[in-house]
């Protein structure tokens, strides 16, 4: 297809978060020309999450991303946990091959996307922080329209293919209605603060030495029966300490969110890993939790859309991903943007490698494989009434009250019949589980 | 650790307010009608929001922290959200 007139830039990405400056990167080392605009005041600085980063795939793009990147600990250390008010039950997974070869990592992103922005400027892209777009280049052509830019205040910009690179509340894919108003049971409100503490301190605390680190997380009474969790990830020197709910629920429910993660944080269980630090940053992130029931279009005449922005998250119950699959989706978005580029070809059909690359990474496929776990996490008994039926029966199996034991599976009958589920429920739930997980 | 209200949160924060420009407008017909300025009090983890004693939603814009949770809650036309301009709002240092 003939190009009108002649672009800025090959490509635009907009967005230095882990999507974008992944895309820019494989760009920039093809010989492209591109422009990343980021509209904090550096790379990194409106950048969130609660941050566990599975590696293996950003290993790829920078083999040198262990020893070099600014990451915080090296996850050895899987504790999964049903809190209760007065009880907690979970599984405490501790492997050492987790950390040969590493697996993931904890980041703090104000510390790790201004790293991927200089492997960016390295690699031949042009950086332009503190601009925020404000929309869309757009004409009309006789296929439809067509994205052919990007407006910046007076600046207009123009390149032969955009990325939108601008998260979870992408304004740009929501301009060409690549992304619709979202069920508010597809989104979640994570709230996270990060706790100061000496490493010593960490390390003995959650039973880790050298760079090891620890992931907790925990459904039930932290989020008070909202549907969600809470977590607890350690990075060097301090804490990453978080919840995220569903909004449905959280409405339906009439709680205020900044309620919960104050009981959260005050909890019997939970408050004596925060003993003695000292809050150094409040935040919060929009999560996108349909699955891939949220991906829709991903590309059309001149723009594609990558990471969170394109709705690509994933909540399993025992894992949650975002960066992971925002360095795939990248991955795929520069080979499918690359051939397009070779071809002349920057229409939707010309830019189809991506999608189809995508898909057929792991990280695609991962995505139809858990299609059905969103629906399963949203059974409103996954949040209260599983974890205390399982304390419930420990608690008749330990408590040697003077009375004569009787057999587990008596007990757990009793304590069955003593919790709100059902044996038809947890025949239901656990072939769910099977299928869903 | 000792608990911290929400303005003592954010004040750990690193902001660039910009004081010409607010990035967010309750129509507050709307939000009556709705019921929305309920929901965005209580999901805002940055307490932007507040419901005042004759029903009116008052808008703390330099508190905000950019998460687009308002607006995903809001009810069509009570909410005008958009990114401050480029360089301006919270400034993650940890993230």
């Amino acid at each position: 297809m003939p190009e009108a007139a002649e672009p800025d830039f090959d490509v635009i990405v907009v967005g230095a978060g882990i999507a974008g400056s992944v895309t820019a990167c494989q760009l920039a080392r093809q010989g492209r020309s591109v422009l990343l605009i980021e509209r904090g005041e550096s790379p990194g600085s409106k950048n969130l999450s609660g941050g566990v980063l599975y590696s293996r795939g950003i290993q790829q793009v920078f083999p040198d991303f262990l020893q070099e990147a600014p990451v915080e600990r090296r996850i050895t250390r899987n504790y999964i946990t049903f809190l209760n008010a007065g009880s907690s039950i979970g599984i405490d997974y501790k492997d050492s091959r987790l950390a040969d070869p590493v697996n993931a990592v904890t980041v703090l992103r104000a510390k790790l996307d201004p790293w991927l922005a200089e492997k960016c400027e390295e690699a031949g892209a042009i950086i332009m922080p503190g601009v925020r777009v404000d929309r869309l280049l757009t004409e009309d052509g006789a296929a439809g329209r067509r994205v052919i830019g990007v407006q910046a205040g007076e600046d207009e910009l123009r390149a032969r293919v955009v990325v939108a690179a601008d998260g979870v509340n992408s304004f740009l894919a929501k301009e060409v209605g690549l992304r619709k108003e979202e069920p508010l049971n597809h989104l979640a409100v994570g709230v996270k603060s990060v706790v100061a503490l000496p490493r010593e301190t960490i390390e003995a605390r959650f039973n880790l030495t050298g760079d090891e680190g620890a992931a907790i997380a925990v459904v039930g009474d932290c989020t008070e029966g909202v549907g969600g969790g809470g977590f607890i990830y350690t990075n060097t020197d301090s804490i990453s300490v978080g919840i995220v709910v569903r909004l449905d629920d959280l409405i339906a429910r009439q709680k205020v969110v900044t309620d919960i993660f104050d009981h959260f944080l005050e909890h019997q269980f939970i408050a004596p890993y925060l003993e003695g630090g000292e809050l150094v940053e409040y935040g919060c992130h929009l999560v996108a939790e349909g699955g891939m029931s949220m991906v829709g279009e991903i590309a059309m005449d001149g723009m594609i859309v990558v990471g969170d922005a394109a709705g690509l998250t994933l909540n399993t119950g025992l894992t949650v991903r975002g960066m992971d699959l925002a360095v795939a989706s990248a991955v795929a978005a520069a080979e499918g943007i690359g051939s397009a580029l070779e071809r002349g070809d920057t229409s939707r059909a010309g830019l189809a490698g991506y999608r189809e690359k995508f898909f057929a990474s792991y990280a695609g496929q991962d995505m139809k494989t858990y299609a059905r776990a969103p629906a399963f996490l949203e059974l409103e008994r996954m949040y209260k009434s599983y974890g205390e039926l399982f304390a419930d029966v420990l608690y008749g199996t330990f408590s040697l009250d003077t009375q004569p034991r009787r057999h587990l599976l008596s007990v757990a009958r009793k304590a069955l019949s003593r919790s709100p589920l059902k044996m038809r429920q947890l025949v239901h739930d656990g072939i769910a589980g099977a299928r869903a997980l | 650790m000792k608990p911290l209200s929400v303005p003592e949160r954010l004040a750990k924060n690193r902001f660039n307010l910009d004081e010409e420009e607010c990035h967010i407008e309750v129509n507050q017909e709307i939000a009556r009608a709705t019921g929305t300025g309920k929901a965005l009090v209580a999901c805002c983890p940055a307490h932007v929001y507040t419901e005042e004693p004759d029903g009116t939603i008052s808008v703390e814009y330099a508190a905000c922290l950019e998460c687009g949770t308002c607006l995903a809650v809001a009810a069509p036309g009570a909410l005008t959200w958009h990114y401050p301009r480029g360089g301006f709002g919270v400034q993650f240092r940890e993230g």
